[in-house]
């Protein structure tokens, strides 16, 4: 099934890709790939949109329109994108320092004004690109290359943030649980107005080393026993889910669509200029 | 069919833009470029065009790019502190060859510093904002008709060599208000897309005799990546030296070697001058009326003024200064485009600087003192 995703939806000749052994990007990349395939989308309707950073290097490797913006400019790029060509379905594929350290900004005016795209978040906790420096989303007390001390910033749950800025479809999915991950990324993808998914990803090299988590098979057999889907969660008591984390939706809401409400102000606004005709 | 109108300088930047075909606007409120933002809001949704308001002044850069790799052409506008914001994206339009036209509206800096006062200190920005080796076309108008005319131009010369495009405005041309002519119809210039096989594999080839890339906008069928690293062919990218100097020297070619194409100045009263001035933009209009007062007074002044501002038309001011005694340099700064005008001019006759840093207007009065003293500096 891999080899015929990769076929359909990579570009062979660029690969392999430049991540470390080990790395949870790879899976992730895939886990959009056969969600676009699942949902049967037309490959020229689809723009993929990334930052810069290690997750942002996927754009590369896909076979579509892809773009790799600046750090922390996806969004905005994508939201240009978007309104000039509102039939595209954008993509951005971003990670945790790029969504939301950099490019905080942009991510929860995208998620107030709930334009149509589908963000996906390959948050791996560190910054790899540069070597491990700490994020918003390096737990507290962990160590990075800029904590050798330990960090004492408070982490950022990056789905509950999205929701919090008024994202209509905000999720967690994770590197290990494949099928639930690309189901939270297709549910994303069909969902009209700005949808998130807020993916936990391993980085064995810097953010493993530094933390002492084992290599990448004990930082994936970690998210095995500690991230729980949802509907297993639901069955579970609240003294098995101390200390775990749920994977699944956090928002879904219906709200308006920004660019199908600007088609609505065009209307409008010609219709008051057109007077008494 | 033309039409006489009363319009504002900001205002036509905005009926310049929709008559080049402009379909896209992204902007945050700045002084004093916003009546640019609030016109494009209320004529855009007319012509079937988007309007944003982004959420500061990098993501509407960004957003114009966006816009602009989805086919549509696109303009942000801004001033001084916002211009300074947007100079990341610049570089990556630069770089990975996506049409897009920037305004800045000038206003007195640094910093915060005046910001409804006028100014011309963005010039060396303009140049030099973004940072790497890279091609810049900056083009300044002097009048509200020219703030139409350079408006098209500037999406014109944008879409033909994929480049970005600064309309560099100064506060006085924005908020002036006089009339204008607007032409009829015009034809807008719209950036190459090359059918060649050869083009659909690489995107970012080049065919024989062309200077840019041909590819077609994003949802069209044709897929390939963007991206403002170095980049090959393919437009992925590569650390290659060979590829990097091929890239930048093309980039750098692109503009310098279509410097005729793309230059273009105003001469006022220069056939018979022995003191020429330079001067651009709001501050040419006061030059102009000095060198009518000049000329009542009997001394042969003229005026050079450089319409595309980037690159700096140094050919055509070479050629004056064999034939000039002085050049009086007036610009509202402290003295950047002088520099430029030194340069050009490589000793052949003598040069003066007249300038101004307090945010208040240069007056003809000013520039005919500095034309009759033959000081050599006006700070």
């Amino acid at each position: 099934m891999a080899s015929e995703l990769i076929g359909k939806y990579m570009r062979e000749d660029k690969l392999p890709h430049i991540w470390c052994p080990g790395c949870g990007n790879g899976i992730l990349m895939r886990d959009v790939a056969q969600a676009i395939d699942d949902l049967g989308l037309d490959k020229r309707k689809v723009v993929i949109v990334s930052g810069i950073g290690c997750s942002s290097r996927a754009a590369g490797y896909m076979d579509f329109n892809t773009i790799h913006t600046t750090h922390g400019r996806a969004i905005a790029f994508a939201t240009g994108i978007k309104m000039a060509n509102p039939s595209l379905e954008v993509i951005v594929i971003t990670g945790d320092g790029d969504a939301s350290a950099i490019g905080g900004n942009h991510l929860i005016h995208a998620a107030r004004r709930n334009i149509g795209l589908t963000v996906v978040v390959f948050n791996n906790s560190i910054y790899g690109m540069t070597g491990g420096q700490y994020s918003p989303t390096t737990p507290r007390g962990d160590y990075g290359t800029t904590a050798p001390y330990g960090n004492i910033d408070r982490p950022f749950d990056i789905a509950q943030l999205a929701a919090g800025a008024g994202a209509s479809f905000a999720a967690r999915g994770d590197a290990y649980h494949v099928q639930k991950t690309v189901d939270l990324i297709k549910k994303g993808i069909a969902h009209k107005g700005f949808a998130i998914i807020d993916c936990l990803t391993v980085c064995p090299t810097y953010y493993g080393r530094k933390n002492k988590k084992g290599g990448a098979v004990e930082m994936m057999k970690f998210q095995k026993e500690n991230f729980i889907p949802e509907e297993i969660a639901a069955r579970m008591t609240s003294e098995q889910l101390a200390g775990k984390r749920v994977l699944g939706v956090v928002a879904n809401n219906d709200y308006p669509e920004l660019t199908e409400e600007y088609a609505a102000l065009i209307a409008r606004a010609k219709e008051r200029a057109g007077g008494g005709k | 069919m033309s039409k006489r109108v009363l319009l504002q300088g900001n205002e036509a930047v905005v009926e310049g833009a929709l008559a080049a075909g402009m379909r896209f606007f992204a902007g945050y409120p700045i002084t004093p470029s916003t009546e640019i933002a609030e016109q494009a809001s209320l004529r855009l949704p007319l012509c079937d065009g988007h309007f944003i308001q982004m959420e500061d002044e990098i993501s509407s850069m960004a957003a114009v790019i966006g816009a602009s790799a989805a086919g549509v052409k696109s303009m942000t506008a801004t001033s001084g502190p916002g211009f300074s914001l947007k100079q990341e994206n610049i570089g990556y339009a630069c770089l990975s060859e996506i049409p897009c036209v920037i305004v800045d509206v000038q206003r007195s800096g640094p910093s915060t510093g005046l910001p409804t006062s006028p100014s011309q200190g963005d010039y060396m920005q303009a140049r030099w904002g973004t940072h790497g080796d890279h091609p810049v076309i900056a083009l300044s108008p002097s009048s509200v008709g020219e703030c139409y005319t350079l408006t098209v131009r500037a999406f014109d010369l944008s879409e033909k060599y994929r480049t970005p495009v600064i309309l560099l405005m100064d506060e006085i041309i924005g908020h002036l208000r006089e009339g204008v002519e607007l032409p009829g119809k015009i034809t807008p210039a719209e950036r190459p897309v090359y059918e060649d096989p050869e083009c659909l594999r690489h995107p970012y080839h080049i065919p024989e005799g062309a200077w840019v890339p041909g590819m077609k906008p994003f949802g069209q069928g044709e897929f390939y990546n963007v991206t403002g690293l170095i980049h090959d062919e393919e437009g992925f990218p590569t650390n290659s030296n060979e590829a990097a100097r091929r890239l930048v020297r093309r980039l750098l070619d692109k503009i310098e070697k279509n410097y005729d194409d793309i230059v273009t100045v105003e001469e006022f009263m220069t056939e018979d001058a022995d003191t020429l001035i330079v001067c651009f933009g709001g501050t040419a209009r006061a030059a102009k009326e000095a060198v009518l007062e000049a000329r009542a007074a009997g001394v042969r002044a003229g005026l050079f003024r450089p319409v595309t501002v980037w690159p700096f038309p140094e050919k055509e001011l070479f050629a004056l200064s064999g034939r000039v005694k002085r050049i009086l340099t007036v610009e509202h700064n402290d003295g950047q485009m002088a520099r430029e005008v030194e340069r050009a001019v490589r000793g052949r006759c003598e040069t003066a600087f007249l300038g101004k840093i307090d945010g208040s207007v240069i007056t003809p009065r000013e520039i005919l003192e500095a034309v009759k003293e033959g000081r050599r500096n006006g700070k």
